[in-house]
């Protein structure tokens, strides 16, 4: 059994659209970019997981592999929702972990174009002949906007609203505020889908999608890709000077699953999950929220990001509000998130998402991240939550030196 | 004798019960009381196999909401979608009708009842009923 496990090669797409590409050729992009990155070539790993939502059960690994190097090795297609990306590390992860081998390569990609509103019931309602109840809850038509919504910026936005309703200081004006910050960081990433700065008075004056988020509070769809390298502690010792040096390592990985609560009757309760697997995370590296340099988390809407500064410890139980007020989450405050732009402006390619926050968070670590670097960062953290729910946070230290 | 053009009326999902005063019945687990609204294999919370029908409180209060502005098509919009908390137990989703669209005028918390509406007609003339809450 391994006792480290490091990421020595990153890369990944800029995020965007591609209309005159396909899956494979983002994965490959990306794939390469991260074996170049460590030095090394598909020859050398010892297993492959490709986290993709939308081609996940069409054999994208093996696709892959038959553009960039098939040497017979295991492959997992991973399917997580908007955590996928991040299931494929930990996949390989946990190959390495075991033993079986060496190096791994994880790449996450996806491919959406312009897709608009995401969710079970994103689609036009049928005229019925009869109805007829079907399903576990004896249902006669689709209930989408009949029985409330469970499209996602709804549902995200409800999330943020049952916080506001608990703690005082949360309105429209911090939920806005998050994405002011997550545009204006984008600016000094070239990787982002959308690099354009916005004003609180342009966003909060944006056209409303789900109060409170309007639609730069929104994530958009896109497509793009991101890979890793990793590596076992002990083989790590066997390779160069340079890669050595560039080391990154996995403090931390963790995959939570929603506990039950009772609300899980209503929507999926996001916070919960994030809360231990942020506190296992943390156990596991030994490190604390005040240790962390930079932090990529799961800001799919911008009420999701305000709560979620709670759910992964960065501010004191009900100062989410106050903590975006007084620019703690900022690339000059007490804790920067998002420093990529997020998913509200970086992009989200799903299945890329929880692969690309780690390449941003080991950018960083290296001291290779250009204009955005954050100087001197050592310590930083990585969250993703698809819903339904499945949560990940990785923890990754630069090597000592 | 019924009249074979008798109208008819089904409800949306089959955890609202139409007949006399309407409300919503879960499934609660015999062992734990956890509730669901949908058919559950054993229970989520503590794994065991028996669940009896119980009837739910009407009334309850706002947990929280969304406005909701950009849908699928043919849901009309603006529309307010809710989570309330149930006096007596149960957490559900559903349509906040009657009081506006204005943020300014949905308080977190208020006290709320459930309501129903019809929302929809088949081809044999069966209505079908939706609930929602309104302001109490």
């Amino acid at each position: 059994m391994s006792d480290s496990v490091w990421i020595i090669g990153t890369s990944m797409t800029k995020f965007g659209r591609y209309p005159d590409k396909d899956t494979v050729d983002l994965a490959s992009e990306a794939a390469l970019g991260a074996l170049d990155d460590a030095g090394t070539t598909m020859a050398d790993m010892g297993v492959l997981a490709v986290g993709c939502l939308l081609e996940a059960s069409a054999m994208l690994g093996q696709r892959l592999q038959k553009q960039i190097g098939q040497s017979g090795v295991a492959v997992y297609n991973v399917a997580n929702a908007c955590a996928t990306g991040a299931t494929a590390v930990r996949t390989a992860l946990l190959a390495i972990k075991a033993g079986e081998a060496d190096l791994g390569l994880a790449v996450g990609v996806e491919q959406m174009g312009k897709a608009g509103l995401l969710g079970p019931a994103g689609q036009a309602r049928s005229k019925p002949a009869g109805y007829t109840p079907s399903g576990r809850y004896g249902s006669v038509m689709a209930v989408e906007g009949i029985l409330g919504t469970g499209l996602m910026p709804g549902v995200f936005a409800q999330a943020g609203m049952e916080y506001a309703s608990r703690h005082s200081g949360v309105g429209f004006e911090q939920f806005a505020k998050v994405a002011e910050k997550n545009h204006a960081h984008s600016t000094l990433n070239p990787l982002a889908q959308y690099q354009k700065a916005f004003s609180l008075e342009q966003v909060m004056g944006a056209e409303m999608v789900a109060y409170p988020n309007t639609l730069l509070m929104c994530c958009p769809t896109g497509d793009g890709a991101a890979a890793v390298v990793l590596c076992s502690g002990a083989k790590l010792k066997s390779l160069g000077l340079d890669v050595r040096r560039r080391a990154v390592k996995v403090s931390a990985s963790v995959l939570t699953s929603d506990p039950y609560v009772e609300s899980d009757t209503a929507q999926p309760d996001v916070s919960t999950l994030t809360k231990m697997a942020a506190a296992q995370a943390y156990e596991a590296a030994g490190v604390g929220p005040a240790d962390l340099d930079l932090v990529e988390l799961h800001d799919c809407f911008a009420t999701a990001e305000l709560i979620h500064y709670e759910n992964l410890s960065l501010c004191e139980a009900g100062g989410a509000g106050d903590f975006i007020d007084r620019r703690g989450p900022w690339r000059d405050g007490q804790t920067p998130v998002n420093v990529s732009g997020g998913l509200i402006s970086k992009g989200h390619p799903i299945g890329a998402t929880g692969v690309a926050n780690l390449y941003e968070v080991a950018t960083h670590l290296r001291g290779e991240a250009g204009d955005r670097q954050i100087d001197g960062a050592r310590v930083g953290l990585a969250h993703v939550i698809g819903l339904g729910s499945a949560c990940a946070v990785h923890v990754l230290e630069r090597a000592a030196s | 004798m019924v009249p074979a053009t008798a109208s008819k009326r089904i409800p949306v999902v089959d955890y609202l019960v139409i007949e006399g005063e309407p409300h919503l019945e879960a499934n609660a687990c015999v062992a734990c009381g956890a509730l669901y609204f949908d058919r559950r294999n054993a229970c989520a919370r503590c794994g065991k196999l028996e669940f009896t029908r119980k009837t739910l409180a009407t009334t309850g209060s706002l947990r929280s909401y969304t406005i909701i502005h950009r849908a699928a098509p043919n849901v009309p919009v603006p529309y307010v979608s809710s989570v309330i908390e149930l006096d007596g137990g149960g957490v559900v989703k559903a349509n906040l009708v009657a009081a506006g669209t204005d943020p300014e005028k949905i308080e977190l918390g208020m006290k709320v009842a459930l309501t129903t509406f019809p929302c929809g007609h088949d081809e044999e003339g069966t209505e079908a009923v939706a609930f929602g809450f309104v302001p109490a």
